[in-house]
This record gives C-alpha cells, structure tokens and sequence, in this order.
C-alpha cells in the first residue's frame, strides 16, 4: 500500500479543507453560483465537505437576465437534487429601479453591472464570506488572489495590502461590516477541473458539448446570436449555424464560443489538454483593456 | 492523458532577482512544457513591444498587478501552473528583493522543493544565502541549487564545481538535507528540459527530470497520529438522526478503523468506528486527505481539540519557544498580546521574551538589539492562554507551525515555528 494521493485528491482535499474553514471561521458563507463549470465544481465539492449533511450555506445566483436558458435550467435542477437554497440577486430589477443604469451601443455588456447587484445581495444578507470558483490560473490578477480574501465595508480588494497565507492557517477575522472572499479552488487549471468533473462522473449543462447554434464573429471571438446583443448590420448579415460550444460561461453577451467537434468529456479533456488558448480568451469582458480583471475585483466583482 | 490519476503534485518556490534569470526560467519550464497559451504570450509580446522593452519580457506572464508592471517589480507571490504527464506543478514565484522577506516564507512554507538560482559569473551571493536559510529555516524538504547563466562562462566545469563547493561550505552549517546541483543554461535550454551537449563532465539529471522524479512521498509525517478536529457534522435528518462525525485534514500518521485513539484536552479514550466520506467508508486515513472520523463513544469534542494515540502525544505547553518571521511594519512588542492561530485551534499569547534577532545573512545571533521589524527574524518565548498540542516543525510543518494576528488590525503579523 502506498500512502499517496494522485494530484485531483490532493486537489480535493485542499478545496474541501477550505470549505469547512468557512462554515466553521464564518457566521453567515454563501457560495457564489454562476452555473459555469467551476461553480458546479464548487457545489460538488461543498457536498463532499459537509456529507452527510447538506450544504451549511445557500447558493447565491446574480442573474443578468441575459442567461443562456440551458444555464437557468442546469441552475434550477441542481438546486432540486441537493436541497441547497438559492437566493437569485437580479440586475434586470436594479436597473428597472433606477438603481443601476444599462451600458448602451454595440458592445454593451451587464458584466459590470453584476458587481452592483453582488453587493447589495451581500449586504441585504449579511453575508461574511462569499465563497467563488475563481481559479489562479484564469487571468494574471486572479494569480496574485488569496485563498481568503479580505474586502472593505465597501466590498473592495486591495491587492498590494493582502494578508500573507502560510501552511494551511487561515484568517479570517475582520470588523464588522467587512467580508471575506473565498475561493477554494484557487490551485486548481482548467485541465484539473476537466479531468475531475470525468473522474466524478460529474453531470454537465449542455452549453459545454458541441452543438449546432447560430453564431456571428466579433474581433475575433465568435458570439451566439441571441436578443440581449445589439448587432452591426454587417454582424447581422454573417450570423451562420456553426457546431460550437463555450469553454467558460457568463452572460451572453460577453461569453464567446469556440468551434469545436468535442461531444463528451473525454472530447473535452482531450480539446483542453492542446488548446493553444485560454479559456477566457473568449470573454470580451477582460479585453476591455490590460487590467479589465484587476479594476473590476478591487471595485468588488468577482 | 489516460494516466492523470497516476500524477502527483509537486508544490516548489523559486528565489532569485530578475537578473539571476528566474523569469527566463520559468518562462522556459511553462513554454517548453507548452503550459502558455499563445493568446497569453501574443498580449505579453504586445505590452513589451508597447513598453518599447527588446524581445518577449516573460516576467510580464507572472507580475499580474498593475503596480507591479509599472514599476517592473515583483510585490507578491504569483502562483503560475504547469503539468507534465508525471506531474502537475504549483510554481510559488517570490520576488528577491531583501524587503520580501515574507514573500519568501509566506512561498516556502508549502513547497516540496525549493529552487534557488545563481548566476554562473557572479557566484554565491548574500542574496543566495538568504535564500538557502528561508528554505532550511521553513524546512522545504528538497532544494535544488540551479548554477545558471553557464553560457557566459563557457561552460566551465571549474567555475561550476567552485560555487558547488562555496555553496556547501556554508549550507553544512543549514539544517537541509537533499541538495542537489544542476549547471544550466535558462537562455539557451541547456539541462532544464534537454540534456546539454555543452556539459558532458556533467552526468546528473536535467532540471525537469529532477523535478518529475524527486521523491516526495516521505515529505509528510506517516508516524505520528494527528488529526485537528476542524467541523463536527451533524446532520439534522432523519436519516442520520445520531450521527456524530468530526471533520478534519490528516495532520500526521496513519489512522485505521478499529484503531485506539486519544482526546486531547480531556484525555479521554475511545475507538474509531468509521472513517467517512462522501465517496463511501475507507479503512485507513492518512496526510493530506480531509476525512470525517465517527468514535465509539459520545464524548465532548469540537473544533481545536485534536485527536491522537495514546502511545504517541504531541507536546502540551503554553510556553513555546519561536522561531518568528515578522511581518508587520509595526515592530513586535515585547509584552505585547496576539491572538494565535494554530491547527484549527485560535488561542491568545502574550511575547515574554525575545531573545535574540537572527542576521540571516551571517546567521549571526544579535542579543543586543531586539528591535524586530518587518522581515526580522527572531527567536521568542511565548505564553499562551491555553496549552497548544503541537511538535517541533521539524518534526510536522502542520502542527509545528503558527501564525501571528494582531488583535487592533486583525492582519496576519508573524509566522512562527515551534522549537
């Protein structure tokens, strides 16, 4: 018998470790739920780290309106089969309220907007630490993230001031009226998530296989044709079928597609391990200009 | 890809200026094993040419902060990710700089091997030392001494086996026990992921190879019992209406179904009934995996307390000597009050005495001046408000080690190894 766990165990054991130092440092975690891969990742391993107890925490949902429906739907099922509670922050209704106003012209997006809506689901329910599936290797600001991040009474990141994390102590005290971001699986790539979701026989929203949607290409990232996005009438005159699918997925309007024949995860595992671009490569939400990510997390995104 | 649940992971810090080459370095690790995107290296290739910078500025890949491309500096630990089909691994980058001191320990104390680079034409530096010291003071098991830079000396064999032999001379006085040295080249290639031509009096591994090989597996402790109770799960159901298990991540040894165990504080004994997880009932438990141990018994246990064997007991003190890394610009206060977190345990302390701050660059014991301040090294005597159950560090990084916070701030202020 040799004593030594292959690198998604380790990976798990991390992630869950940190999970239940949440529920046990924590009066009030939430687990921020967007539908994409790594937060469904984030739910199966909240089960694992609880078992057999259901998860101590609700899943938060900020809804942009601009959903793929496949994703409301993954949403709702999930919620049915592990009993969790979700709370659905919505940005059609802050903007409906006055509270929020709508990016226009073509490139308009309710990325931003969700920062908003975030904020105020936390602080309507007192939330002390938002659990993410932010992962260290996504983009050059998430690398430099804690696995506790500490955030001001106005939910803001401070990079250059962060706490230092040593062996597996972590710390979490803070004043009243500050929060905690939380992102267990900060160690884990792309591939690791890929190979795991295999490994765990995971089930998956649709969005991620390879299928037949109506798709236009915008400086260089192809985009499902849908409603929410304000098309060029050049733009409109190109939308063709094309078999794709999404590597990440986000609102509409900023989650690009990628051509591809990948039907199962196997497929997948086998299209991650030579892709020659990053997942995010896709999201015109970080390429609106070299610190998008940085600006919008010390802002309070997430 | 058929063979993922065959690779380990193999967690590993580099030090070194920017001038030793480590960006090159890992630069060359994460393109030769193809772990850059082309899209990452198009938008690193375009801010260089921006910054009318000659040629590709890898270190552009790690330094994410704004802050830090401006000022072409490193502030901060960058994690940067890459895999062979052995292994996958977690390159913790800290800067070199002597004000990152905590950068370095914050790095070090989670890695499997530490990677130290020195450039070929200048030799051991004060900067190396320091180094080589983090590493044996945070007891990373492995070190790896890179002589890199050897295309500019044409390869020498002599001047390679001079900084061997200056780099030994003064880590014998170090408490490391696996060193090895590899002549590379990072600019040209040469021994990091193909063996060089231009170092046939070499015959030892390429740097990739040592790091897919090194053996990793007695890097946590197998013999003595430890599990820091972290959660109790207590499931409000019908269905497991009496259950009762405590949650946790192995901390040393191997724990077995059937086994005798011991409960610290009270000191009462009882027998594992189950160890549990989500997966199903597993036989034994062992480091790192986080597990849910059910007892026998019905006895009052919850987060802090730690379970053991009866034979095997860690220490319980309140008086506990440190070694400390300081981190806070404010200085440590003698007399002064933190609270300490420890395993999943959080106590307060109060410093009774310092007793001396450490020159990391001569390991030189300074007795007189007890002033210690951000990235000082110090030796103290602390006293808890209630016993801790721990090992020396050398003997378990998880329970040897503690944190300092300071109560006004709530920051992290000091990490501390046991004694």
């Amino acid at each position: 018998m040799s004593y030594h766990l292959n690198h998604l165990k380790e990976l798990e054991s991390e992630s869950i470790f940190i999970m239940r130092e949440v529920a046990a440092q924590f009066e009030r975690p939430v687990l921020m739920f967007s539908g994409g891969k790594d937060s469904i990742l984030m739910v199966h391993l909240a089960r694992k780290a609880f078992y057999p107890a259901n998860i101590p925490f609700p899943l938060l949902h900020v809804d942009t309106g601009h959903n793929f429906p496949e994703t409301i739907e993954y949403r709702d099922k999930l919620v049915e089969e592990t009993g969790a509670r979700l709370i659905v922050g919505s940005v059609q209704e802050a903007i409906d309220s006055g509270a929020i106003v709508e990016e226009k012209g073509y490139n308009a997006s309710r990325n931003y907007l969700q920062t908003h809506v975030l904020l105020e689901e936390l602080e309507k329910g007192k939330f002390d630490a938002a659990l993410g599936g932010a992962r260290r290797d996504e983009e050059k600001a998430r690398a430099k993230e804690r696995f506790f991040s500490h955030r001001d009474e106005f939910g803001q990141w401070d990079p250059k001031n962060q706490r230092p994390e040593l062996w597996n102590l972590f710390n979490g005290k803070k004043n009243y009226g500050e929060h905690f971001r939380v992102f267990p699986i900060s160690n884990w790539t792309e591939l690791d998530v890929w190979m795991y979701l295999a490994m765990e026989e995971v089930e998956l929203p649709s969005l991620y296989f390879a299928h037949e949607r109506p798709v236009f290409a915008r400086e260089g990232t192809l985009l499902a044709d849908c409603e929410y996005i304000h098309k060029r009438p050049e733009e409109a005159a190109a939308v063709e079928t094309r078999m794709v699918r999404c590597r990440t997925i986000g609102d509409m309007t900023c989650t690009g597609v990628w051509e591809s024949e990948a039907k199962t995860i196997e497929d997948i595992i086998k299209e991650v391990s030579i892709a020659r671009k990053t997942e995010r490569g896709g999201r015109t939400d970080d390429k609106r200009s070299e610190t998008a990510m940085e600006d919008r997390k010390k802002q309070g995104y997430f | 890809m058929e063979n993922y649940d065959n690779m380990e992971l193999l967690r590993f810090t580099t030090a070194g200026s920017v001038d030793d080459g480590k960006s090159t370095l890992i630069g060359r690790l994460l393109y030769d094993s193809k772990s850059i995107f082309e899209d990452q290296y198009d938008a690193v290739r375009e801010s260089s040419e921006r910054r009318g910078e000659e040629g590709v500025n890898l270190a552009l890949l790690t330094d994410g902060l704004k802050a830090e491309r401006e000022q072409g500096i490193t502030i901060d630990v960058a994690y940067r990710y890459f895999s062979t089909p052995k292994r996958k691994f977690i390159i913790a980058d800290t800067p070199g700089h002597i004000q990152y001191t905590r950068n370095m320990v914050t790095g070090a104390s989670t890695a499997n091997v530490a990677l130290i680079l020195i450039d070929a034409r200048r030799g051991v530096l004060e900067q190396t030392r320091r180094h080589a010291f983090i590493a044996s003071l945070l007891q990373i098991p492995h070190l790896v001494v890179c002589i890199n830079k050897m295309d500019l000396v044409d390869y020498s064999e002599e001047t390679y086996e001079k900084i061997k032999q200056d780099f030994e001379e003064f880590s014998y006085k170090l408490n490391v026990n696996d060193v090895h040295f590899i002549p590379i080249s990072a600019l040209k290639g040469d021994n990091v992921v193909t063996k060089s031509e231009n170092t046939p009096w070499y015959d030892g591994s390429t740097l990739l190879y040592y790091l897919e090989n090194v053996h990793i597996g007695s890097d946590h402790n197998f013999i003595d019992c430890r599990f820091p109770v972290q959660y109790v799960v207590r499931p409000n159901s019908d269905d497991y209406h009496d259950y009762r298990g405590y949650a946790g991540r192995i901390a040393g040894g191997i724990f077995k179904k059937g086994d005798d165990v011991m409960l610290l504080p009270s000191g009462f004994t009882s027998k594992i009934k189950k160890i549990d997880t989500f997966d199903g009932e597993v036989d034994e438990a062992y480091p790192p995996m986080s597990v849910t141990l059910l007892l026998e018994d019905d006895l009052d246990l919850s987060r802090g307390d730690m379970i053991v064997r009866e034979n095997n007991q860690p220490e319980v003190e309140q008086d506990l000597e440190i070694m400390v890394c300081w981190f806070s610009d404010r200085p440590l206060q003698p007399r002064g009050k933190y609270a300490v977190l420890h395993t999943t345990k959080e106590v307060r302390c109060i410093v009774k005495e310092i007793r001396y701050k450490l020159d990391i660059n001569t390991l030189h014991r300074n007795e007189e001046d007890k002033t210690i301040g951000m990235n000082d090294i110090a030796r103290v005597v602390i006293r808890t408000t209630k016993p801790l159950y721990y090992d020396a560090y050398r003997k378990n990084r998880i329970t040897g080690s503690v944190i300092f916070v300071d109560e006004g701030t709530n920051e992290t202020v000091g990490a501390g190894m046991i004694i």
